[in-house]
Protein backbone atom coordinates (compact mmCIF):
# COMPACT_ATOMS: atom_id res chain seq x y z
CA UNK A 1 0.00 0.00 0.00
CA UNK A 2 2.98 2.38 0.77
CA UNK A 3 4.70 1.42 -2.39
CA UNK A 4 1.58 2.28 -4.27
CA UNK A 5 1.07 5.39 -2.82
CA UNK A 6 5.30 6.36 -2.63
CA UNK A 7 4.86 5.72 -6.68
CA UNK A 8 1.44 7.50 -6.82
CA UNK A 9 3.44 10.61 -5.85
CA UNK A 10 6.70 10.14 -7.76
CA UNK A 11 4.59 9.80 -10.72
CA UNK A 12 2.76 13.02 -9.93
CA UNK A 13 6.29 14.77 -9.44
CA UNK A 14 7.57 13.88 -12.62
CA UNK A 15 4.40 14.40 -14.25
CA UNK A 16 4.14 18.24 -12.41
CA UNK A 17 7.73 18.59 -13.95
CA UNK A 18 6.80 18.74 -17.61
CA UNK A 19 4.07 21.27 -17.09
CA UNK A 20 7.56 23.15 -15.40
CA UNK A 21 9.38 22.55 -17.91
CA UNK A 22 6.82 23.76 -20.27
CA UNK A 23 6.52 27.11 -18.72
CA UNK A 24 10.56 27.40 -18.48
CA UNK A 25 10.20 26.57 -22.34
CA UNK A 26 7.50 29.51 -22.63
CA UNK A 27 7.70 32.01 -19.76
CA UNK A 28 5.85 34.34 -21.51
CA UNK A 29 2.21 32.56 -20.77
CA UNK A 30 3.76 32.57 -17.25
CA UNK A 31 4.17 36.55 -17.78
CA UNK A 32 0.92 36.99 -19.45
CA UNK A 33 -0.81 34.43 -16.81
CA UNK A 34 0.39 36.67 -14.36
CA UNK A 35 0.00 39.99 -15.86
CA UNK A 36 -3.67 39.87 -16.42
CA UNK A 37 -4.37 39.81 -12.58
CA UNK A 38 -2.32 42.49 -11.94
CA UNK A 39 -3.94 44.82 -14.50
CA UNK A 40 -7.19 44.36 -13.68
CA UNK A 41 -5.74 45.54 -9.89
CA UNK A 42 -3.96 48.81 -11.21
CA UNK A 43 -7.34 49.50 -13.29
CA UNK A 44 -9.88 48.96 -10.33
CA UNK A 45 -7.52 49.43 -7.17
CA UNK A 46 -5.71 52.74 -8.20
CA UNK A 47 -7.41 54.45 -11.29
CA UNK A 48 -11.05 53.48 -10.42
CA UNK A 49 -10.08 53.33 -6.68
CA UNK A 50 -12.13 56.74 -6.01
CA UNK A 51 -14.53 56.18 -8.46
CA UNK A 52 -16.06 53.03 -7.07
CA UNK A 53 -17.40 53.20 -3.13
CA UNK A 54 -17.58 49.92 -0.96
CA UNK A 55 -19.68 49.89 2.12
CA UNK A 56 -17.59 50.04 5.24
CA UNK A 57 -14.38 50.28 3.78
CA UNK A 58 -11.61 51.65 1.11
CA UNK A 59 -11.88 50.17 -2.15
CA UNK A 60 -8.08 49.68 -3.30
CA UNK A 61 -8.59 46.98 0.03
CA UNK A 62 -11.75 45.46 -1.00
CA UNK A 63 -10.74 44.85 -4.19
CA UNK A 64 -7.64 42.91 -3.51
CA UNK A 65 -9.89 39.23 -2.51
CA UNK A 66 -11.85 39.71 -5.41
CA UNK A 67 -8.65 40.04 -8.06
CA UNK A 68 -6.97 37.06 -6.19
CA UNK A 69 -10.16 34.92 -7.28
CA UNK A 70 -9.67 36.47 -10.55
CA UNK A 71 -5.90 34.49 -10.51
CA UNK A 72 -8.30 30.84 -10.30
CA UNK A 73 -10.59 32.06 -12.78
CA UNK A 74 -8.03 33.17 -15.27
CA UNK A 75 -6.44 29.64 -15.05
CA UNK A 76 -9.54 27.78 -16.53
CA UNK A 77 -9.07 28.60 -19.71
CA UNK A 78 -5.36 27.63 -20.08
CA UNK A 79 -5.66 24.38 -18.57
CA UNK A 80 -8.59 22.94 -20.67
CA UNK A 81 -6.57 24.02 -23.29
CA UNK A 82 -3.71 21.97 -22.28
CA UNK A 83 -5.70 19.17 -21.88
CA UNK A 84 -7.21 19.37 -24.63
CA UNK A 85 -4.36 19.15 -26.47
CA UNK A 86 -2.69 15.94 -24.09
CA UNK A 87 -5.75 14.35 -25.12
CA UNK A 88 -6.29 15.68 -29.24
CA UNK A 89 -2.63 14.60 -29.60
CA UNK A 90 -2.30 11.18 -28.02
CA UNK A 91 0.02 12.66 -25.26
CA UNK A 92 -2.45 11.27 -22.26
CA UNK A 93 -3.40 8.21 -24.76
CA UNK A 94 0.33 7.09 -23.99
CA UNK A 95 0.56 7.55 -20.57
CA UNK A 96 -2.94 5.88 -20.20
CA UNK A 97 -1.27 2.51 -21.69
CA UNK A 98 1.56 3.03 -19.64
CA UNK A 99 1.46 1.75 -15.31
CA UNK A 100 0.35 5.01 -14.84
CA UNK A 101 -2.46 6.20 -12.66
CA UNK A 102 -4.59 8.62 -14.88
CA UNK A 103 -4.81 9.99 -11.52
CA UNK A 104 -1.15 11.18 -11.11
CA UNK A 105 -1.57 12.40 -14.63
CA UNK A 106 -4.46 14.87 -14.09
CA UNK A 107 -2.99 15.56 -10.53
CA UNK A 108 0.58 16.29 -11.76
CA UNK A 109 -1.28 19.34 -14.28
CA UNK A 110 -3.80 20.57 -11.51
CA UNK A 111 -0.80 20.88 -8.83
CA UNK A 112 1.84 22.75 -11.67
CA UNK A 113 -1.41 25.13 -11.67
CA UNK A 114 -1.54 25.67 -8.12
CA UNK A 115 2.18 26.46 -8.26
CA UNK A 116 1.72 29.06 -11.16
CA UNK A 117 -1.71 30.33 -9.13
CA UNK A 118 0.89 30.57 -5.54
CA UNK A 119 3.27 32.88 -7.89
CA UNK A 120 -0.02 34.83 -9.27
CA UNK A 121 -1.35 35.80 -6.00
CA UNK A 122 1.74 36.89 -4.61
CA UNK A 123 2.79 39.61 -7.17
CA UNK A 124 -1.08 40.53 -6.63
CA UNK A 125 -0.82 40.84 -2.82
CA UNK A 126 2.59 42.67 -3.28
CA UNK A 127 1.06 45.11 -6.11
CA UNK A 128 -1.99 45.50 -3.45
CA UNK A 129 0.46 46.54 -0.73
CA UNK A 130 2.16 49.09 -3.42
CA UNK A 131 -1.45 50.51 -3.94
CA UNK A 132 -2.54 50.48 -0.13
CA UNK A 133 -4.43 47.14 0.54
CA UNK A 134 -3.70 45.71 4.29
CA UNK A 135 -4.61 43.10 6.21
CA UNK A 136 -5.94 43.80 9.73
CA UNK A 137 -6.43 40.69 11.90
CA UNK A 138 -2.52 39.53 12.25
CA UNK A 139 -0.33 36.73 10.09
CA UNK A 140 -2.46 33.82 10.87
CA UNK A 141 -5.93 35.18 9.69
CA UNK A 142 -3.78 36.74 6.62
CA UNK A 143 -2.25 33.55 5.68
CA UNK A 144 -5.42 31.88 6.21
CA UNK A 145 -7.17 34.18 3.24
CA UNK A 146 -4.13 33.35 0.73
CA UNK A 147 -5.09 29.72 1.79
CA UNK A 148 -8.73 29.61 0.86
CA UNK A 149 -7.61 31.93 -2.95
CA UNK A 150 -5.31 28.93 -3.17
CA UNK A 151 -8.08 26.56 -2.38
CA UNK A 152 -10.21 28.17 -5.05
CA UNK A 153 -7.60 28.00 -7.43
CA UNK A 154 -7.08 24.14 -7.08
CA UNK A 155 -10.82 23.73 -7.94
CA UNK A 156 -10.43 25.94 -11.08
CA UNK A 157 -7.54 23.91 -11.88
CA UNK A 158 -9.94 20.74 -11.86
CA UNK A 159 -12.69 22.92 -13.25
CA UNK A 160 -10.33 24.04 -16.04
CA UNK A 161 -8.96 19.88 -16.50
CA UNK A 162 -12.92 18.86 -17.36
CA UNK A 163 -14.03 21.91 -19.45
CA UNK A 164 -10.69 20.33 -21.14
CA UNK A 165 -12.35 16.83 -21.37
CA UNK A 166 -15.42 17.66 -22.51
CA UNK A 167 -14.55 20.27 -25.28
CA UNK A 168 -11.78 19.90 -27.78
CA UNK A 169 -11.46 22.33 -29.76
CA UNK A 170 -8.70 25.34 -28.64
CA UNK A 171 -10.39 28.18 -30.16
CA UNK A 172 -13.72 27.06 -28.46
CA UNK A 173 -12.12 26.79 -25.59
CA UNK A 174 -10.27 30.07 -25.49
CA UNK A 175 -13.74 31.74 -25.56
CA UNK A 176 -15.58 29.99 -23.30
CA UNK A 177 -12.19 30.44 -21.10
CA UNK A 178 -12.22 34.37 -21.23
CA UNK A 179 -16.40 34.14 -20.52
CA UNK A 180 -16.04 32.20 -17.66
CA UNK A 181 -13.29 35.12 -16.48
CA UNK A 182 -15.93 37.30 -17.48
CA UNK A 183 -19.29 36.50 -16.21
CA UNK A 184 -17.91 34.48 -13.06
CA UNK A 185 -16.14 37.40 -12.28
CA UNK A 186 -18.27 40.32 -12.81
CA UNK A 187 -21.55 38.45 -11.75
CA UNK A 188 -19.98 38.26 -7.90
CA UNK A 189 -18.53 40.29 -5.40
CA UNK A 190 -15.31 40.12 -6.04
CA UNK A 191 -15.26 44.18 -7.84
CA UNK A 192 -18.74 44.73 -6.94
CA UNK A 193 -20.60 45.01 -3.84
CA UNK A 194 -23.77 42.43 -4.64
CA UNK A 195 -26.03 44.90 -3.26
CA UNK A 196 -24.97 47.32 -6.04
CA UNK A 197 -25.86 44.80 -9.06
CA UNK A 198 -29.59 45.10 -10.30
CA UNK A 199 -31.97 43.40 -8.36
CA UNK A 200 -32.66 40.23 -10.58
CA UNK A 201 -28.37 39.49 -10.72
CA UNK A 202 -28.06 39.61 -7.08
CA UNK A 203 -29.84 35.70 -6.23
CA UNK A 204 -27.06 35.04 -8.91
CA UNK A 205 -24.01 36.67 -7.28
CA UNK A 206 -25.21 36.04 -4.27
CA UNK A 207 -24.90 32.18 -5.63
CA UNK A 208 -22.19 32.34 -7.47
CA UNK A 209 -19.43 30.17 -6.06
CA UNK A 210 -16.80 33.44 -6.24
CA UNK A 211 -18.80 35.15 -3.72
CA UNK A 212 -18.54 32.59 -0.95
CA UNK A 213 -14.44 32.66 -1.32
CA UNK A 214 -14.27 36.43 -2.06
CA UNK A 215 -16.15 37.44 0.68
CA UNK A 216 -14.60 34.59 3.58
CA UNK A 217 -11.44 36.32 2.24
CA UNK A 218 -12.49 39.79 2.87
CA UNK A 219 -13.55 38.69 6.58
CA UNK A 220 -10.40 37.37 7.11
CA UNK A 221 -8.41 40.57 5.94
CA UNK A 222 -10.53 42.73 7.76
CA UNK A 223 -11.33 44.70 3.91
CA UNK A 224 -14.36 46.16 3.98
CA UNK A 225 -16.32 42.92 4.82
CA UNK A 226 -20.19 42.26 5.23
CA UNK A 227 -22.53 39.84 5.57
CA UNK A 228 -21.81 36.49 7.39
CA UNK A 229 -19.63 36.09 10.44
CA UNK A 230 -16.29 34.53 9.62
CA UNK A 231 -17.26 30.90 10.86
CA UNK A 232 -20.39 31.21 8.72
CA UNK A 233 -18.80 32.38 5.56
CA UNK A 234 -15.66 29.73 6.33
CA UNK A 235 -18.65 26.92 6.62
CA UNK A 236 -19.80 27.75 2.95
CA UNK A 237 -17.12 28.47 1.04
CA UNK A 238 -15.76 25.32 2.66
CA UNK A 239 -18.85 23.38 1.14
CA UNK A 240 -18.70 25.60 -1.95
CA UNK A 241 -15.06 24.37 -2.54
CA UNK A 242 -15.38 20.79 -1.89
CA UNK A 243 -18.50 20.56 -3.92
CA UNK A 244 -16.54 22.17 -6.81
CA UNK A 245 -13.29 19.54 -6.32
CA UNK A 246 -15.63 16.95 -5.84
CA UNK A 247 -17.93 17.06 -8.82
CA UNK A 248 -15.17 18.03 -11.43
CA UNK A 249 -12.79 15.24 -10.46
CA UNK A 250 -15.27 12.52 -10.59
CA UNK A 251 -16.43 13.88 -14.05
CA UNK A 252 -13.11 14.61 -15.07
CA UNK A 253 -12.48 11.22 -14.27
CA UNK A 254 -15.22 9.35 -15.42
CA UNK A 255 -15.15 11.42 -18.74
CA UNK A 256 -11.77 9.98 -19.36
CA UNK A 257 -12.32 6.26 -18.50
CA UNK A 258 -14.75 6.47 -20.61
CA UNK A 259 -13.47 7.71 -24.06
CA UNK B 1 2.25 -22.09 -28.60
CA UNK B 2 0.62 -19.05 -26.56
CA UNK B 3 -0.92 -16.04 -28.04
CA UNK B 4 0.60 -12.24 -26.77
CA UNK B 5 -2.39 -11.50 -28.31
CA UNK B 6 -5.94 -12.64 -28.20
CA UNK B 7 -9.26 -11.06 -29.03
CA UNK B 8 -12.50 -12.75 -29.48
CA UNK B 9 -15.74 -11.50 -30.42
CA UNK B 10 -15.32 -7.65 -29.72
CA UNK B 11 -17.71 -5.36 -30.10
CA UNK B 12 -18.28 -1.84 -29.67
CA UNK B 13 -20.62 0.65 -30.27
CA UNK B 14 -20.53 4.93 -30.13
CA UNK B 15 -24.23 6.21 -29.68
CA UNK B 16 -26.04 3.03 -30.75
CA UNK B 17 -23.95 2.61 -34.05
CA UNK B 18 -21.93 -0.27 -33.83
CA UNK B 19 -18.21 0.22 -34.94
CA UNK B 20 -16.82 -2.81 -33.77
CA UNK B 21 -19.40 -6.15 -34.86
CA UNK B 22 -17.01 -9.00 -33.65
CA UNK B 23 -13.23 -8.96 -34.30
CA UNK B 24 -11.40 -12.15 -33.57
CA UNK B 25 -7.34 -11.73 -33.84
CA UNK B 26 -4.27 -13.63 -32.80
CA UNK B 27 -1.15 -13.57 -33.11
CA UNK B 28 1.74 -15.78 -31.16
CA UNK B 29 4.20 -14.66 -29.44
CA UNK B 30 7.17 -13.00 -31.16
CA UNK B 31 4.98 -12.58 -34.18
CA UNK B 32 4.05 -9.40 -36.64
CA UNK B 33 0.06 -9.52 -36.71
CA UNK B 34 -0.55 -6.91 -39.61
CA UNK B 35 -4.56 -5.39 -39.25
CA UNK B 36 -5.54 -3.99 -42.33
CA UNK B 37 -8.26 -1.80 -43.21
CA UNK B 38 -9.42 1.05 -44.98
CA UNK B 39 -10.00 4.50 -42.97
CA UNK B 40 -12.95 4.23 -40.65
CA UNK B 41 -13.02 -0.13 -40.80
CA UNK B 42 -12.14 0.01 -36.50
CA UNK B 43 -8.92 -0.46 -36.54
CA UNK B 44 -8.09 2.22 -33.73
CA UNK B 45 -11.13 1.36 -32.20
CA UNK B 46 -9.57 -2.64 -31.25
CA UNK B 47 -6.28 -1.06 -30.65
CA UNK B 48 -7.91 0.98 -27.98
CA UNK B 49 -9.72 -1.70 -26.46
CA UNK B 50 -6.74 -3.78 -26.60
CA UNK B 51 -4.15 -1.47 -24.72
CA UNK B 52 -6.98 -1.02 -22.06
CA UNK B 53 -7.64 2.70 -23.32
CA UNK B 54 -11.38 1.93 -24.00
CA UNK B 55 -14.33 -1.11 -22.76
CA UNK B 56 -15.45 -3.11 -24.69
CA UNK B 57 -19.59 -3.64 -24.89
CA UNK B 58 -18.79 -7.43 -25.56
CA UNK B 59 -16.31 -9.82 -26.74
CA UNK B 60 -13.08 -11.04 -24.91
CA UNK B 61 -9.46 -9.87 -25.12
CA UNK B 62 -5.97 -11.21 -23.43
CA UNK B 63 -2.68 -9.38 -24.44
CA UNK B 64 0.48 -10.94 -22.70
CA UNK B 65 -1.65 -13.71 -21.40
CA UNK B 66 -3.91 -11.12 -19.49
CA UNK B 67 -7.45 -10.08 -19.50
CA UNK B 68 -7.78 -6.71 -20.83
CA UNK B 69 -10.55 -6.20 -18.89
CA UNK B 70 -9.79 -7.08 -15.42
CA UNK B 71 -5.86 -7.43 -15.44
CA UNK B 72 -5.29 -4.02 -17.23
CA UNK B 73 -2.78 -2.71 -15.40
CA UNK B 74 -0.75 -5.93 -16.20
CA UNK B 75 -1.56 -5.68 -19.42
CA UNK B 76 -0.18 -1.95 -19.02
CA UNK B 77 2.85 -2.95 -17.62
CA UNK B 78 3.69 -5.35 -20.68
CA UNK B 79 3.15 -3.18 -23.54
CA UNK B 80 3.84 -0.20 -26.01
CA UNK B 81 1.29 1.78 -27.86
CA UNK B 82 2.36 4.06 -31.16
CA UNK B 83 -1.19 5.72 -31.56
CA UNK B 84 -2.41 7.18 -34.71
CA UNK B 85 -1.29 10.36 -33.64
CA UNK B 86 1.92 11.39 -33.05
CA UNK B 87 2.24 11.65 -29.08
CA UNK B 88 5.19 13.69 -28.48
CA UNK B 89 5.28 16.58 -26.11
CA UNK B 90 6.22 19.34 -28.57
CA UNK B 91 8.11 21.64 -26.23
CA UNK B 92 10.31 19.10 -24.92
CA UNK B 93 12.95 18.26 -26.63
CA UNK B 94 13.64 14.71 -28.01
CA UNK B 95 15.84 13.77 -25.30
CA UNK B 96 13.51 15.04 -22.49
CA UNK B 97 10.46 13.45 -24.01
CA UNK B 98 12.19 9.95 -23.17
CA UNK B 99 13.25 10.23 -19.70
CA UNK B 100 9.91 11.57 -19.05
CA UNK B 101 8.64 8.08 -20.26
CA UNK B 102 11.54 6.61 -18.04
CA UNK B 103 10.93 8.09 -15.08
CA UNK B 104 7.58 7.47 -15.01
CA UNK B 105 8.52 3.53 -16.18
CA UNK B 106 10.82 4.10 -13.19
CA UNK B 107 13.91 3.36 -14.66
CA UNK B 108 15.88 5.21 -12.34
CA UNK B 109 17.70 8.42 -13.04
CA UNK B 110 21.36 6.64 -14.53
CA UNK B 111 18.90 3.93 -16.16
CA UNK B 112 16.64 6.03 -17.94
CA UNK B 113 20.00 8.36 -18.73
CA UNK B 114 21.89 4.89 -20.16
CA UNK B 115 18.65 3.61 -22.50
CA UNK B 116 17.63 7.05 -23.99
CA UNK B 117 20.84 7.49 -24.91
CA UNK B 118 20.83 4.22 -26.86
CA UNK B 119 17.53 4.58 -27.99
CA UNK B 120 18.77 8.19 -29.41
CA UNK B 121 21.30 6.85 -31.68
CA UNK B 122 19.74 3.45 -32.56
CA UNK B 123 16.59 5.39 -33.72
CA UNK B 124 18.83 8.18 -35.68
CA UNK B 125 17.59 10.69 -33.71
CA UNK B 126 21.38 11.61 -31.83
CA UNK B 127 21.70 14.85 -33.81
CA UNK B 128 18.36 15.95 -33.32
CA UNK B 129 18.24 15.11 -29.27
CA UNK B 130 18.15 18.58 -27.72
CA UNK B 131 15.62 20.61 -29.97
CA UNK B 132 12.25 20.75 -29.13
CA UNK B 133 10.56 17.87 -30.72
CA UNK B 134 8.09 20.47 -32.18
CA UNK B 135 10.90 21.41 -34.69
CA UNK B 136 11.45 18.14 -36.11
CA UNK B 137 10.03 16.45 -39.46
CA UNK B 138 7.57 14.44 -39.08
CA UNK B 139 9.84 11.45 -39.86
CA UNK B 140 11.55 12.09 -36.84
CA UNK B 141 8.71 12.79 -34.55
CA UNK B 142 7.14 9.35 -35.61
CA UNK B 143 11.27 7.41 -34.93
CA UNK B 144 10.81 9.53 -31.43
CA UNK B 145 7.39 8.34 -30.89
CA UNK B 146 8.08 4.83 -31.77
CA UNK B 147 11.31 5.10 -29.44
CA UNK B 148 9.06 6.15 -26.48
CA UNK B 149 7.16 3.16 -26.81
CA UNK B 150 9.81 0.81 -26.28
CA UNK B 151 11.72 2.34 -24.60
CA UNK B 152 10.30 -0.28 -21.48
CA UNK B 153 11.44 -2.98 -23.64
CA UNK B 154 7.29 -4.23 -24.16
CA UNK B 155 6.53 -7.22 -24.80
CA UNK B 156 3.48 -6.39 -26.98
CA UNK B 157 3.70 -3.60 -29.15
CA UNK B 158 0.98 -1.94 -30.93
CA UNK B 159 1.52 0.37 -33.96
CA UNK B 160 -1.16 2.33 -35.31
CA UNK B 161 -0.74 3.83 -38.47
CA UNK B 162 2.61 4.07 -37.65
CA UNK B 163 3.81 5.08 -41.49
CA UNK B 164 0.73 7.12 -42.58
CA UNK B 165 1.59 10.53 -43.62
CA UNK B 166 4.94 9.74 -44.09
CA UNK B 167 7.84 10.76 -46.66
CA UNK B 168 9.21 7.18 -48.78
CA UNK B 169 12.77 7.33 -46.96
CA UNK B 170 11.04 7.66 -43.17
CA UNK B 171 8.52 4.82 -43.84
CA UNK B 172 11.47 2.70 -44.65
CA UNK B 173 13.97 3.82 -41.71
CA UNK B 174 10.86 3.14 -39.57
CA UNK B 175 9.98 -0.43 -41.15
CA UNK B 176 13.41 -1.53 -40.86
CA UNK B 177 13.05 -0.44 -37.01
CA UNK B 178 10.10 -2.53 -36.47
CA UNK B 179 11.64 -5.44 -38.25
CA UNK B 180 14.74 -5.10 -35.87
CA UNK B 181 12.09 -4.93 -33.13
CA UNK B 182 10.39 -7.91 -34.02
CA UNK B 183 14.29 -9.34 -34.16
CA UNK B 184 14.27 -8.97 -30.59
CA UNK B 185 11.56 -11.15 -29.57
CA UNK B 186 8.47 -8.78 -29.39
CA UNK B 187 5.00 -9.45 -30.59
CA UNK B 188 3.84 -6.84 -32.90
CA UNK B 189 0.22 -5.77 -33.68
CA UNK B 190 0.47 -3.04 -36.42
CA UNK B 191 -2.78 -1.43 -38.26
CA UNK B 192 -2.05 -0.09 -41.55
CA UNK B 193 -4.30 0.94 -44.95
CA UNK B 194 -1.09 -0.26 -47.31
CA UNK B 195 -1.30 -3.54 -48.06
CA UNK B 196 2.57 -3.17 -49.40
CA UNK B 197 3.29 -2.26 -45.58
CA UNK B 198 1.18 -5.27 -44.07
CA UNK B 199 3.21 -7.45 -46.87
CA UNK B 200 6.60 -5.68 -45.69
CA UNK B 201 6.33 -6.53 -42.20
CA UNK B 202 3.54 -8.91 -41.10
CA UNK B 203 3.62 -12.15 -40.87
CA UNK B 204 0.16 -12.72 -41.32
CA UNK B 205 -2.55 -10.28 -42.35
CA UNK B 206 -5.92 -9.57 -40.68
CA UNK B 207 -8.02 -7.84 -43.61
CA UNK B 208 -11.32 -5.55 -41.60
CA UNK B 209 -14.02 -3.58 -43.27
CA UNK B 210 -16.92 -2.16 -41.52
CA UNK B 211 -15.96 -3.71 -38.16
CA UNK B 212 -15.41 -7.47 -38.99
CA UNK B 213 -12.85 -9.48 -39.64
CA UNK B 214 -13.17 -10.33 -43.56
CA UNK B 215 -10.23 -12.20 -44.33
CA UNK B 216 -7.11 -13.73 -42.81
CA UNK B 217 -3.85 -15.16 -43.51
CA UNK B 218 -0.22 -15.05 -44.92
CA UNK B 219 0.22 -12.19 -47.06
CA UNK B 220 1.30 -14.17 -49.67
CA UNK B 221 -2.05 -16.33 -49.43
CA UNK B 222 -4.15 -12.42 -49.46
CA UNK B 223 -1.87 -11.30 -52.62
CA UNK B 224 -2.80 -14.48 -54.15
CA UNK B 225 -6.57 -13.85 -53.90
CA UNK B 226 -5.95 -9.90 -54.51
CA UNK B 227 -5.05 -10.84 -57.97
CA UNK B 228 -1.56 -10.64 -59.84
CA UNK B 229 0.65 -7.71 -60.60
CA UNK B 230 -0.28 -6.17 -63.28
CA UNK B 231 1.75 -4.32 -66.44
CA UNK B 232 0.48 -1.20 -68.26
CA UNK B 233 1.90 0.16 -71.14
CA UNK B 234 1.01 3.20 -73.17
CA UNK B 235 1.83 3.51 -76.37
CA UNK B 236 3.41 6.29 -78.41
CA UNK B 237 1.14 5.73 -81.29
CA UNK B 238 -2.00 5.16 -80.86
CA UNK B 239 -3.20 2.93 -83.91
CA UNK B 240 -1.23 0.35 -82.75
CA UNK B 241 -3.03 -0.17 -79.88
CA UNK B 242 -4.83 -3.43 -80.81
CA UNK B 243 -2.05 -5.16 -82.65
CA UNK B 244 0.38 -4.91 -79.33
CA UNK B 245 -2.73 -6.16 -76.81
CA UNK B 246 -2.51 -9.23 -79.25
CA UNK B 247 1.43 -9.28 -79.10
CA UNK B 248 1.41 -8.90 -74.87
CA UNK B 249 -1.57 -11.45 -75.16
CA UNK B 250 0.90 -13.44 -76.93
CA UNK B 251 3.82 -12.58 -74.67
CA UNK B 252 2.40 -12.40 -71.25
CA UNK B 253 0.45 -15.92 -71.78
CA UNK B 254 -2.54 -13.57 -69.99
CA UNK B 255 -5.32 -12.31 -72.45
CA UNK B 256 -3.93 -8.57 -72.77
CA UNK B 257 -6.86 -5.70 -72.08
CA UNK B 258 -6.25 -2.75 -74.62
CA UNK B 259 -8.11 0.80 -73.92
CA UNK B 260 -7.92 2.50 -77.11
CA UNK B 261 -9.09 6.00 -75.42
CA UNK B 262 -5.73 6.33 -73.87
CA UNK B 263 -3.62 4.13 -75.92
CA UNK B 264 -3.04 1.74 -73.24
CA UNK B 265 -2.51 -1.98 -72.89
CA UNK B 266 -3.00 -3.92 -69.11
CA UNK B 267 -2.26 -7.47 -69.18
CA UNK B 268 -1.51 -9.89 -65.72
CA UNK B 269 1.83 -10.20 -65.22
CA UNK B 270 2.26 -12.80 -62.48
CA UNK B 271 5.37 -14.23 -63.02
CA UNK B 272 7.71 -11.62 -61.70
CA UNK B 273 10.96 -10.21 -63.09
CA UNK B 274 11.29 -12.84 -65.42
CA UNK B 275 8.13 -12.13 -66.98
CA UNK B 276 8.95 -8.21 -67.06
CA UNK B 277 12.05 -9.04 -68.58
CA UNK B 278 10.47 -11.31 -71.54
CA UNK B 279 7.58 -8.83 -72.08
CA UNK B 280 9.93 -5.76 -72.47
CA UNK B 281 12.46 -7.37 -74.66
CA UNK B 282 9.40 -8.76 -77.13
CA UNK B 283 7.81 -5.03 -77.18
CA UNK B 284 11.56 -4.04 -77.98
CA UNK B 285 12.24 -6.12 -80.41
CA UNK B 286 8.66 -5.74 -82.43
CA UNK B 287 9.32 -1.98 -82.30
CA UNK B 288 6.53 -0.88 -80.67
CA UNK B 289 7.21 2.73 -78.80
CA UNK B 290 6.30 3.15 -75.64
CA UNK B 291 5.85 6.14 -73.71
CA UNK B 292 5.13 4.42 -70.04
CA UNK B 293 5.53 1.10 -68.70
CA UNK B 294 4.06 0.58 -65.38
CA UNK B 295 4.04 -2.01 -62.91
CA UNK B 296 0.75 -1.69 -60.77
CA UNK B 297 1.27 -4.05 -57.39
CA UNK B 298 -2.15 -5.27 -55.90
CA UNK B 299 -3.74 -2.73 -53.95
CA UNK B 300 -5.87 -2.43 -50.56
CA UNK B 301 -8.98 -2.27 -52.88
CA UNK B 302 -7.98 -4.79 -55.35
CA UNK B 303 -7.82 -7.07 -52.22
CA UNK B 304 -11.48 -5.97 -51.25
CA UNK B 305 -12.36 -6.34 -54.77
CA UNK B 306 -11.22 -9.85 -54.69
CA UNK B 307 -12.91 -10.81 -50.96
CA UNK B 308 -16.40 -8.74 -50.86
CA UNK B 309 -16.85 -9.60 -54.70
CA UNK B 310 -17.91 -5.74 -54.55
CA UNK B 311 -16.05 -5.39 -58.52
CA UNK B 312 -13.35 -6.75 -60.16
CA UNK B 313 -9.26 -6.39 -59.36
CA UNK B 314 -8.50 -6.82 -63.03
CA UNK B 315 -10.22 -8.58 -66.14
CA UNK B 316 -10.51 -11.96 -65.52
CA UNK B 317 -7.70 -13.64 -66.59
N1 LIG C 1 -15.03 8.11 -29.58
C1 LIG C 1 -15.79 7.93 -30.67
N2 LIG C 1 -17.05 8.39 -30.71
C2 LIG C 1 -17.84 8.21 -31.79
N3 LIG C 1 -17.45 7.58 -32.90
C3 LIG C 1 -16.21 7.08 -32.94
C4 LIG C 1 -15.32 7.24 -31.83
N4 LIG C 1 -14.15 6.64 -32.15
C5 LIG C 1 -14.30 6.15 -33.41
N5 LIG C 1 -15.53 6.41 -33.88
C6 LIG C 1 -16.06 5.99 -35.19
O1 LIG C 1 -15.86 4.61 -35.31
C7 LIG C 1 -15.51 4.28 -36.65
C8 LIG C 1 -14.23 3.48 -36.65
O2 LIG C 1 -13.19 4.33 -36.23
P1 LIG C 1 -11.69 3.86 -36.06
O3 LIG C 1 -11.64 2.73 -35.13
O4 LIG C 1 -10.93 5.09 -35.71
O5 LIG C 1 -11.35 3.37 -37.54
P2 LIG C 1 -9.93 3.28 -38.27
O6 LIG C 1 -8.86 3.41 -37.23
O7 LIG C 1 -9.95 1.93 -38.91
O8 LIG C 1 -9.89 4.37 -39.27
C9 LIG C 1 -15.41 5.57 -37.41
O9 LIG C 1 -16.58 5.73 -38.15
C10 LIG C 1 -15.30 6.61 -36.33
O10 LIG C 1 -15.90 7.80 -36.74
MG1 LIG D 1 -7.41 4.71 -37.11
Amino acid sequence: MTAALVGYLADTRVLAGRHLLHLRRTPGRLVLMTLNPLVMLLALGYLFRHAITVPGGRYEEYVLAGVGAQVGLAQIGPTAIGVAADLRGGVTDRFRAMPVPLGAVLLGRTLSDLAVAAVSLAAVAGLGALLGWRPHHGPAATAAGFAVLLAFCYAMAWAGVLLGTLVRDAETLDSVGALILVVFGFLSNAFLAASSLPGWLRPVAEWNPVSSVVGLCRRLWGNAAAGQSTGAAGATAAAVLLALLAAAVVLSLRALRGR
Amino acid sequence: MTAAIRAEGLRKAFGGRPVLRGVDLEAPAGTVLGVLGPNGAGKTTTVRILTTLLAADAGRASVAGFDVAARGREVRRRIGLTGQSTAVDGLLTARENLALIGRLLRLGRAGTRRRVDALLDRFGLAAAADLPAATLSGGLRRRLDLAACVLGEPAVLFLDEPTTGLDPVSRTVLWDLVRDLVGGGATVLLTTQYLEEADALADRIAVVDAGRVIAEGTPAALKRKAGRDRLEVVLARPAETAETARLLTRLAGHPARPDPDRAAVAVPLPGGLDDLARVAAGLSAAGVAVTDFTLHRPTLDDVFFALTGAGEAEPAA
